[in-house]
């Protein structure tokens, strides 16, 4: 008898009570509603920005012969670090090549290109912002904090919302997504220059300007540079998943390949070693770029 | 042209705003710094420190770290603030300029040289010398060859090309000097530059450093912990300890009056061969003869003054050897000209304790000291020295 009653009762407070129970879902639809349509003339500029440049980026990029591509990976390479390097990056770029995944890997290249172009000219006055001004700081930490920690889905939605179905979707949503460590790592390399150097430069009479472009950002650039590689992988891993709102290239071929099941492993490996070549290659050469800003001891002279 | 530098009352404090200001007000105070800090949560780095330095002077500040000596130093280009007090350069207080009159003053009167050399690492030797110029809008024809020729002054010739972590240690510091120089400063401010040298190095750089400082007319403020250093370098010292100057003078001073046993202990381990010139030592000669004097009157000097032997000069007080006395006795002749028996083992009067050592060691009377023209200014006893060494 007294069992029962006990269950009852735990039953009652196990549940949430109906009252306290909201629709929040409600809101943020109306909100993006609300959003998206007050700011449609915005969004459609945009939309037809990413378009025209991406698409004409891809006509550059589609009227250069493949092996033009194989040779300058080559060089690359070896000018940056040796001849060993510089060959297997032609091999990989090879590899690309013949896999009957060129165009793919092209429109997939184009947009990783763009996003990680639009992440440096809107980032590394961020960083810098970040790295002078404290209150900039205090809003953007927790903003890039949670950037870093949101689900990778997520990033599609709002993108989905406001720019519809297509590859301007999947730029915008790459771009979100790959900006944070180029903030960050921005930051980082102005706010560690050494203070004594800081100190040289001021006691030398810079004006504020002087000491940023001539003292402050040269000695940052390696770490810079490693933020432009970092945010060029997280583009590269977010354009696969940007299949999703509508995008193909690459990652169309793996969602595909996906879908065939066991007949599609095949498919989905190629399409899967071609990813990782784009980004082995693009790693290695932006690395080696990185380093030729090292002047540290024992660094590149 | 060399500017003077007169410090009044200055204290520099590190803190938040609001600490600062609590703790300005304990600066008269009796209080220790450390009290201070417990009770404000402020860091008293100078404390009411002020100086005279004048014109063209070579000032030397020692202290431990920690004594605020950096923070002091700093005030003069104002990378730190002062909280009160006036710092003068010339004629101007660095504390009542705007942004702009700072910035000129920054560029063209006061210069700096850190001690972890802070060369932009991005840039050549050259573009390293040339950037004080750089910035102020110089034409590049311009400075560019100024700092061909700061290099050419600090010896790094061939150099120009360079990457800094292509270059020792010594060489950068090098590169760091030639920078202070570019711009021709009135005031070159030097903050422990050599201590991340070696011991070898340093010497050398301590060297060219005085010698840099003979062919220009500029004021130097030195700072370092390394009291032997303080001693070679410096017109005058100041000894710095918890943010405040415990004494200051040349450093024959140091050693004959030390203000306290402070300063007793910190200079204990100074090798005074190595600082002492004979020139701060010596003695004046107890007779002088000129080869023009009689013998007579010689005898008669020396029998008066009981002495064995006298040095004998020129007319021009040029230095040419000694008398015995038994050879006066002996002589027939009419002046002591032809008697002298000539000695080139004389000692420059600036030279260093540790270069007479030898020489003393093997001369038979006390050691004849003469200065660039070779004129007898003194004599330099044995037991002297023993005594100078000893105290």
């Amino acid at each position: 008898m007294i069992e029962t009653v006990l269950a009852t009762f735990w039953e009652s407070i196990v549940e949430i009570p109906e009252f306290l129970e909201f629709n929040y879902e409600g809101p943020i639809q109306s909100f993006v509603d609300w959003f998206a349509e007050t700011f449609e003339f915005i969004f459609e500029r945009v939309e037809d920005f990413i378009r025209r440049v991406t698409y004409n980026l891809e006509l550059a990029l589609f009227a250069i012969p493949w092996f033009v591509y194989v040779l300058a990976v080559f060089l690359a390479g070896w000018r940056l670090k040796n001849w060993k390097t510089g060959l297997a990056l032609a091999l990989m770029m090879t590899f690309i090549a013949t896999s009957q995944l060129w165009h793919l890997t092209l429109s997939t290249f184009v947009i990783v290109i763009f996003s990680a172009i639009i992440c440096f000219i809107l980032g590394l006055p961020l960083g810098i912002l970040m790295s002078k001004f404290r209150p900039a700081e205090a809003v953007l930490r927790p903003i890039l904090d949670l950037m870093q920690t949101l689900p990778t889905f997520v990033y599609l939605i709002p993108a989905l919302m406001l720019l519809g179905l297509g590859s301007p979707a999947a730029a915008l949503a790459t771009t979100i997504f790959a900006m944070p460590p180029l903030i960050r790592l921005t930051y980082l390399g102005i706010t560690t220059v050494s203070e004594e150097v800081r100190e040289a430069g001021i006691a030398f009479g810079s004006t504020p300007l002087q000491l940023l472009f001539k003292v402050e950002i040269p000695q940052a650039l390696k770490t810079i540079a490693q933020g432009i590689n970092q945010t060029t992988m997280l583009a590269i891993s977010m354009i696969v998943i940007a299949t999703l709102v509508g995008f193909g290239g690459l990652g169309a071929e793996i969602y595909s390949a996906l879908g065939a099941g066991r007949r599609g492993v095949g498919q989905g490996f190629v399409a899967g070693f071609a990813v990782v070549f784009l980004a082995i290659i693009l790693d290695r050469i932006i690395q080696g770029v990185a380093e030729r800003f090292d002047h540290s001891e024992g660094g590149e002279s | 042209m060399a500017k003077s530098v007169r410090i009044e009352k200055t204290s520099v404090v590190f803190g938040k705003p609001a600490q600062k200001k609590a703790a300005s007000e304990l600066l008269d105070s009796d209080l220790t710094p450390q009290e201070i800090r417990e009770k404000t949560g402020a860091t008293v780095a100078v404390r009411n420190v002020s100086l005279d330095i004048k014109e063209g002077e070579l000032f030397v500040i020692v202290g431990l770290s920690g004594s605020g000596k950096s923070s002091f130093i700093r005030t003069l280009n104002l990378l730190n603030r002062p909280v009160s007090g006036k710092t003068m350069i010339g004629d101007k207080d660095l504390l009542d300029m705007t942004k702009k009159e700072l910035r000129y003053f920054r560029r063209n009167e006061v210069s700096m040289v850190f001690q972890n050399f802070a060369l932009l690492t991005h840039r050549t030797v050259i573009e390293n010398v040339q950037y004080p110029l750089e910035i102020q809008g110089v034409s590049s024809s311009e400075y560019k060859k100024k700092a061909k020729e700061a290099i050419h002054m600090v010896g790094l010739d061939g150099w120009e090309d360079h990457m800094p972590n292509q270059l020792s240690g010594g060489m950068r510091q090098r590169v760091g000097l030639a920078r202070a120089l570019t711009n021709e400063p009135e005031v070159l401010l030097m903050d422990e530059p050599y201590s991340a040298l070696d011991p070898l190095i340093r010497r050398d750089m301590q060297d060219q450093l005085l010698k840099l400082e003979d062919e220009m007319d500029r004021t130097i403020l030195f700072i370092t912990h390394d009291m032997n250093e303080a001693f070679r370098l410096g017109d005058r010292i100041a000894l710095m300890k918890d943010a405040e100057i415990v004494q200051v003078g040349t450093p024959d001073e140091f050693f004959d009056k030390p203000a306290n046993d402070y300063v007793k202990n910190f200079i204990a381990d100074v090798d005074k061969t190595r600082i002492l010139k004979v020139r701060n030592i010596m003695e004046k000669p107890h007779h002088i003869a000129t080869e023009t004097d009689t013998v007579k009157t010689t005898l008669e000097k020396l029998k008066e003054k009981d002495l064995r032997f006298t040095y004998v000069t020129d007319a021009n007080r040029k230095f040419l050897g000694y008398v015995k006395i038994e050879q006066l006795k002996r002589s027939k002749s009419e002046t002591i000209k032809r008697l002298v028996n000539e000695d080139d083992t004389v000692i420059y009067r600036n030279a260093y304790l540790r270069e007479a050592w030898p020489k003393l060691r093997d001369a038979e009377y006390d050691l004849p000291v003469v200065d660039g023209k070779g004129r007898l200014r003194g004599v330099l006893d044995y037991d002297v020295v023993v005594d100078a060494l000893a105290e």
